[in-house]
């Protein structure tokens, strides 16, 4: 009898979609190193000036403000994410469990336009948050919060929340909870036990959580482009731009493979620096 | 037990936090609900007079609608063939060993790190090179790439859980490997299945950068409709929208948790 029934069945579908993707990223790379043709389609001979353009400071510091933000992002959406998933998993009330649930679910499923056009009613210059501090009288003039590095993050911040706390609830959902009962029982306080017990176990989810925050904001377009208005320029809305706008395909090929190469370059940094952390808490 | 005021405070502390977090991620949906009664063409905030027209307007914008129709028929298609090529896929990887496995697992799950519009940039280009065409065949194929990881993923859990007695039991029975896998296994899958079909559909019916990019006017989705309308119009209309998706998703998510258990699904229940 055949050990492997239907193998073949199985993996050459998959196969199929792979080899795809792997030639759409191909055509990426290839028009990447080809030479851009002002006014069409095509794409001439093979160069390195894409690569040679991009020392230009613009994009330069396009690169350099996607990972702040980025960076900014991933730190506040982990302080945010984290009592909500400690809240979700511990709360032995069904009816608050479904609740924190939903609401903390529910945003991952509206999509980032739909999202992001919420914060732009939150942050406009008539709009929810200056027309609060107005009447509060914290304010005397409105604020400009909209086209701003800070907007900006503060609405990325709630488009990455809900991945954030699904990683953390997982992981935090395994922790073996005898491990904190006998810290209790030989006279450990709620923080102590937190700090050396809960939060060291808990650091597989946190670095996952961190990464994929970090993976999706930079792969995040809707809310530079529509919070930061033309004014906070990052490699995706560049894309765009370069892309539709002047039609220079290769260029905006060239960027995104770079864009790419850092992502991941930092996820792999982040996966470095956990390690030791990890392996101090036992969980590797 | 008794409690000493320091941990009664801590404990207080934490629920201020959770409230006061929770209100975070609800605010931007509140307050998008009362834009969307305004009955002035500016967004401002809080409307002076209130009106339904903008529900109208929704309902009867004639790109939201198309992008509503072009939309569900690319989240049929790419969740249904997605869960199809993952879940056979995960089988394979959780069963069996074999040539070019962990580079094809490594392949298929890279869209998760992957930009979104390096994605759909590379779609483009492929097809504009093989002249493929931007129809919906080339929308499809980006979300299946998209949402697959997330089938894997769903598939997986569930062969973990799957208790592979029952198999050998119909397999010592006389059954054939064919008739196991269409009277066993696959019936045992079947809520992992459905729930990797729900996770895709939502996920890709939202897709929306990469789709700016290989979607064309004939084929664009409803958040690329959406985005092009915030690029033109300043009026409250995406907001009677968006409060329309709120509604729906939650209601959705709301069934599907007493139904199947969001908590099993996204694997955070505690054990």
């Amino acid at each position: 009898m055949n050990a492997r029934p239907f193998l073949g069945w199985f993996v050459s579908p998959a196969g199929l979609v792979a080899v795809g993707l792997l030639a759409a990223m191909l055509a990426v790379f290839q028009y990447s190193v080809r030479a851009y043709i002002p006014g069409t389609l095509e794409v001439g001979g093979y160069t390195w000036a894409n690569f040679e353009a991009m020392l230009r400071p613009l994009y330069a510091l396009a690169f350099w403000n996607t990972v702040l933000i980025c960076f900014e992002t991933a730190v506040f959406t982990l302080l945010l994410a984290y009592p909500l998933a400690y809240a979700l998993t511990r709360t032995s009330n069904s009816a608050l469990r479904s609740f924190i649930l939903i609401v903390s679910v529910t945003p991952l499923f509206l999509g980032e336009v739909v999202r992001t056009y919420s914060w732009m009613i939150v942050l406009g210059n008539n709009g929810f948050l200056n027309t609060l501090l107005l009447k509060l009288g914290v304010l005397d003039r409105p604020v400009q919060m909209m086209f701003t590095g800070g907007g900006v993050v503060a609405a990325l911040v709630h488009v990455t929340m809900p991945i954030m706390v699904i990683m953390l609830a997982a992981a935090l959902s395994h922790i073996d909870r005898n491990y904190e009962k006998a810290a209790e029982s030989l006279g450990a306080g709620p923080i102590r036990i937190f700090m050396t017990i809960t939060l060291p176990l808990s650091m597989p989810g946190i670095v996952a959580g961190f990464s994929t925050a970090f993976a999706w904001t930079f792969s995040a377009f809707a809310t530079p482009q529509l919070i930061g208005g033309g004014r906070v320029s990052t490699v995706s809305t560049l894309i765009y731009q370069l892309g539709f706008s002047s039609f220079n395909f290769p260029f905006a090929a060239s960027l995104s493979i770079i864009g790419l190469a850092l992502s991941l370059a930092v996820i792999a940094l982040l996966k470095k620096a956990a390690s030791p952390l990890e392996r101090m808490a036992g969980t590797k | 037990m008794k409690r000493s005021p320091g941990a009664l405070l801590l404990r207080w502390s934490g629920r201020v936090l959770v409230a006061a977090i929770l209100l975070f991620v609800l605010l931007p949906g509140v307050v998008v609900a009362i834009s969307a009664f305004n009955d002035r063409a500016i967004l401002q905030f809080p409307p002076q007079s209130w009106s339904l027209r903008w529900f109208w307007r929704a309902f009867s914008y004639a790109d939201f609608a198309k992008g509503f129709w072009n939309g569900l028929t690319v989240t049929v298609w790419a969740s249904s063939i997605a869960v199809v090529v993952g879940s056979a896929f995960a089988f394979a990887i959780h069963r069996y060993k074999f040539a070019l496995r962990d580079f094809l697992e490594g392949i298929l799950l890279s869209p998760l790190i992957i930009p979104h519009y390096t994605i759909g940039l590379g779609v483009l280009i492929l097809a504009s090179q093989t002249g493929i065409g931007r129809g919906f065949p080339l929308v499809i194929f980006a979300h299946v790439v998209m949402v697959l990881p997330f089938v894997m993923r769903s598939t997986y859990i569930s062969l973990e859980n799957l208790d592979t007695r029952l198999e050998l039991a119909a397999s010592s029975l006389g059954a054939t490997p064919l008739r196991i896998l269409f009277t066993v296994t696959i019936p045992l899958l079947i809520p992992g299945l459905l729930s990797g079909w729900l996770f895709a559909a939502i996920l890709s019916f939202n897709e929306f950068t990469a789709t700016l990019f290989v979607s064309s006017q004939a084929t664009q989705t409803l958040p690329v409709a959406m985005y092009n309308y915030v690029r033109e119009f300043a009026d409250p209309t995406l907001a009677a929208l968006s409060v329309i998706y709120i509604v729906v998703t939650a209601t959705l998510l709301t069934i599907a948790n007493s139904f199947l258990g969001l908590g099993k699904i996204l694997n955070v229940d505690a054990h």
